[in-house]
């Protein structure tokens, strides 16, 4: 690993206590962020994407999650997760930030906007509330709020989803984070804002110089707005890459079947879209052999002993498959998604 | 606001005026009359005289209209237990009796229990939880003639403390208000402690908490606001029901409080001390549901601009 990234994540295992039993939501996640880059982790519901993000700042609410002894995570070569309560207060909001997905329920109804950006900017600064307030203003005009020194004033119900996730935006940046997460910004929104605010994050990113993570299961924003991908799947990452090359050279079946589940309009009109049968393993239990060797239509008898260990095809693209494997078959992906 | 106010008093003279025509009937209804509540063996003649004298032989919707007349006039009536005397007038001497214990028992009783429900949300199944709660389902479900009684052997046989009963000084009032706080101090704490639990989980709590916010921080100012509200309502409804006193509590400390007298009054069949108190009680409660719209709209602002548009 060089020495310039921002963020490190080793071994990370994250587990929920429930009545049912321990949910291992994430089990053994290793992952660097390196300076103005931009980290997407995709893969569907469950597949314990939020839980890697919201393990870096500790955000587990009043979830019972908890983060296994010998996880660690690295920012500036410090342990987050040895921190005090004070120290991760520090960082929170300050150093890393993290935006949400459901901006409707995010912002607190009866605090006015101005004053919950303010309140970020004072919990980090030493400034006086008047100043904290024309910061305040400065970021809603940053974040492309027409009328920032009126919208101030208002209570979150008086503004759209959109609008609400721009504020989300602008409290985040207002301390100038290095690190800015964004769990699904743009999932709860429709298709023209999404489009607006992943531009507005992608010029921020440039003009502030910070990196970000993005958890998404929309492969599209990902497209847009990614340097390096990594694909998630049962709580562990199963290919990593470039964008490049998980989008041109996937090697793992399940990235196969995400890539093949986006529409395309190349295809005949009314021909199905693709979409992955089955579902992901239990979480309670625990895994034999590979996670997705299930619902993998090139599962060999190896799949379901063993798990795969992790393949290099170039510094960055490494994935978890026994397809990879010497004495595997080779080239079985077949054209096209649909069976 | 303004409009918005004038709305509700109409609302409220409906109301008040639908309460009052469906108790007249009811109190009417009442087997007995007053003649013969108050005395038994009166000869047949002299009872129907009385009735006679106070209008009661004529048809009761004569009586009615001679009852809403006078009402609006804004005259409640005599009591016909204790003759000459305005039942304005002993409400207005006993009320302040009941209020000012109900008062300060509710005070208590909402300070303290919203206290104690906040302390019981934040360490939710640790053991200052438990306490709190079972003793919150103690206090709602143990009656208060039974609290009373305990409370008076304990302080004034056991060890004598406080007066035993009566009325007059600060020490008279210790262990009434003590025993009528108990319920809104349970109650308030259970709602509380369930208000808070589910503000907790709620988005918007995660984003303090990102944002760099720590504990005391985030229960002052994001978890404290959005869970008061709803108790508010909680309330201000019972801001009314303390005009009207306690009847069991005020029984046993012998205070001399309108419950006692609301209680007697049916008893005695006294028509217009039922009806005259019944309209009271009806408009402080329907006013103070009015203060609570008119204060959770300060409070909540989607409420303010709900009203707005």
């Amino acid at each position: 690993m060089s020495m310039g990234n921002i963020l490190e994540v080793k071994n990370l295992h994250v587990s929920f206590k429930s009545y049912a039993g321990t949910v291992k939501a994430v089990r053994g996640v290793d992952f660097v962020l390196g300076p103005q880059q931009t980290l997407a982790m995709v893969g569907e519901s469950g597949c314990g994407k939020t839980v890697t993000a919201k393990s870096i700042l500790r955000l587990f609410g009043r979830t019972s999650g908890e983060i296994s002894k010998d996880s660690s995570i690295l920012f500036h070569d410090e342990e987050l997760l040895n921190l005090n309560k004070r120290k991760l207060s520090e960082i929170r909001g300050g150093k890393i930030s993290m935006i949400f997905q459901d901006s409707m329920t995010s912002l607190n109804p009866t605090m006015r906007v101005g004053k919950q950006i303010a309140e970020c900017i004072r919990l980090h600064n030493k400034i006086s509330r008047e100043e904290a307030m024309k910061k305040a203003c400065d970021l809603l005009r940053l974040v492309e709020i027409p009328n920032p020194e009126e919208r101030l004033k208002n209570f979150p119900h008086q503004m759209s989803g959109g609008m609400r996730q721009r504020v989300m935006i602008a409290m985040a940046l207002s301390c100038n984070p290095e690190v800015l997460i964004a769990d699904e910004p743009t999932t709860a929104l429709d298709v023209t804002i999404q489009a607006q605010l992943i531009d507005l994050l992608r010029s921020l990113r440039e003009r502030m110089g910070m990196s970000v993570i993005l958890v998404t299961h929309d492969l599209g924003v990902v497209a847009d707005f990614a340097d390096y991908i990594q694909v998630m799947y049962a709580g562990q990452i199963v290919e990593r890459g470039t964008k490049e090359e998980i989008f041109k050279d996937p090697k793992h079946p399940y990235t196969w079947a995400l890539l093949d589940s986006i529409p395309n309009r190349s295809q005949p009109r009314k021909s199905r879209l693709y979409s992955l049968k089955g579902t992901p393993p239990n979480l309670l239990l625990p895994i034999e052999g590979c996670p997705f060797a299930a619902r993998c239509r090139y599962c060999m008898p190896v799949c379901k002993k063993q798990a795969p260990t992790e393949t290099s095809f170039s510094d960055s693209h490494r994935v978890n498959c026994w397809l990879n494997h010497p004495m595997a078959p080779k080239d079985v992906r077949k054209g096209g998604g649909a069976q | 606001m303004a409009r918005f106010i004038i709305k509700r008093v109409f609302y409220m003279i409906l109301v008040l005026w639908i309460v009052t025509t469906i108790t007249f009937f009811l109190v009417h209804s009442i087997p007995g009359d007053p003649v013969s509540a108050m005395v038994q063996d009166l000869p047949e003649e002299t009872r129907e005289l009385y009735l006679e004298q106070y209008g009661f032989d004529q048809p009761k919707i004569v009586q009615y209209i001679r009852f809403m007349k006078q009402l609006l006039q804004g005259d409640l009536g005599s009591s016909l237990r204790y003759p000459g005397r305005k039942v304005a007038e002993i409400a207005s001497s006993f009320a302040p009796v009941s209020a000012q214990i109900g008062g300060i028992a509710l005070a208590i009783g909402f300070t303290v229990g919203t206290i104690l429900g906040i302390i019981a949300a934040l360490n939710r199944n640790r053991f200052s939880d438990r306490v709190i709660m079972i003793l919150a389902l103690l206090g709602t479900t143990i009656p208060t003639f039974v609290t009373a009684s305990l409370l008076q052997y304990v302080f004034t046989v056991v060890c004598p403390i406080f007066p035993t009963t009566g009325w007059g000084g600060a020490e008279h009032m210790v262990l009434p208000v003590a025993c009528m706080c108990v319920g809104p101090l349970a109650t308030y704490a259970r709602y509380m402690r369930s208000s808070v639990l589910d503000t907790t989980s709620q988005d918007y709590v995660l984003t303090a908490e990102a944002k760099g916010a720590r504990t005391p921080r985030i229960v002052m100012f994001h978890i404290f606001r959005n869970s008061f509200l709803p108790c508010l309502t909680v309330l201000c409804t019972s801001v009314a029901s303390i005009f009207s006193g306690s009847f069991i509590v005020e029984k046993i400390f012998a205070i001399p409080g309108l419950g006692t007298y609301f209680i007697s009054a049916i008893n005695d069949r006294d028509y217009s001390m039922i009806l005259g108190l019944n309209i009271i009680f009806t408009g402080i409660y329907i006013l103070s549901v009015l203060v609570t719209d008119i204060l959770l709209g300060v409070l909540d602002p989607r409420i303010r601009l709900a009203e707005k548009n």
